[in-house]
């Protein structure tokens, strides 16, 4: 910790800017918040912000996914129930419940989030490819949305020594 | 010295919240002072006392004062003065 903050110091010295690159590959509550919890306090540490949105992730940028985000009652070992029992219908649609309520006591909701990142100055990309197989037009995309990019765009970002690259 | 602590320029009362919030609306305000104002800030979320401080040390504003009041919950004051 101590030790980031002050390479983070010293790049500010030298002019560099930090910047955090985010791969946003799943589309549940709790794999949203990790990155979007960064994404919103890296701007206020002074670290610029680009978050790449593929696979189940692109969903949330959808005008339909953006509000719909779910937690799965199965395979989650940290939902309170038996595992099994998260097959039951409604399930999912329950822990999703209880988790919303839950954590949008404390945050904001994946909706505001997107718009917090988006006026502290982030930047939001869309998965090229991911748009092609998943069917997903461009004008089904919310506004908040700067671009469509490949891999080549992301590995560019990632491979500027001041990136800090996360895959959640 | 202490009378600048007892006297900041403007209170910001983060109670209840969880991180980030309590850094990104800190962050916000003291934006809005002069530098060399002091912002007090309270704040419940436990993990503030190394949040603000990693947070002060990247932006260069300096925590003048760190104090915790017993809770529950635990309320921590801090007084932070703006960079010039």
């Amino acid at each position: 910790m101590v030790l980031a903050t002050e390479q983070l110091q010293e790049a500010a010295k030298q002019g560099f800017k930090k910047k955090l690159v985010i791969v946003v590959s799943k589309g549940t509550i709790d794999m949203l918040y990790p990155a979007f919890v960064l994404a919103t306090t890296a701007p206020a540490m002074g670290i610029e912000v680009d978050l790449y949105f593929t696979f189940w992730g692109l969903r949330v940028l959808t005008k339909k996914g953006v509000k719909s985000a779910k937690i799965g009652a199965v395979g989650n070992p940290g939902i309170p129930m038996p595992n099994l029992m998260g097959v039951l219908p409604g399930m999912t649609a329950m822990t999703t419940k209880m988790m919303k309520k839950r954590i949008e006591k404390y945050w904001p909701s994946v909706p505001d989030m997107i718009k917090m990142i988006k006026e502290s100055g982030g930047r939001i990309h869309a998965c090229s490819p991911t748009m092609g197989f998943m069917g997903v037009d461009e004008k089904d995309l919310i506004p908040e949305v700067d671009d469509i990019v490949g891999a080549s765009t992301f590995l560019g970002w990632a491979s500027d020594p001041e990136a800090i690259t996360l895959f959640i | 010295m202490a009378t600048a602590l007892n006297k900041p320029d403007r209170t910001l009362d983060q109670r209840g919240l969880l991180c980030p919030l309590p850094v990104i609306n800190t962050n916000k305000a003291i934006q809005e002072l002069k530098p060399g104002q002091i912002l007090e800030v309270l704040a419940t979320d436990p993990g503030s006392k190394p949040d603000f401080d990693a947070w002060s040390k990247s932006r260069g504003h300096k925590i003048l004062s760190v104090s915790q009041e017993q809770g529950p919950p635990k309320v921590f004051r801090f007084f932070i003065q703006r960079s010039g």
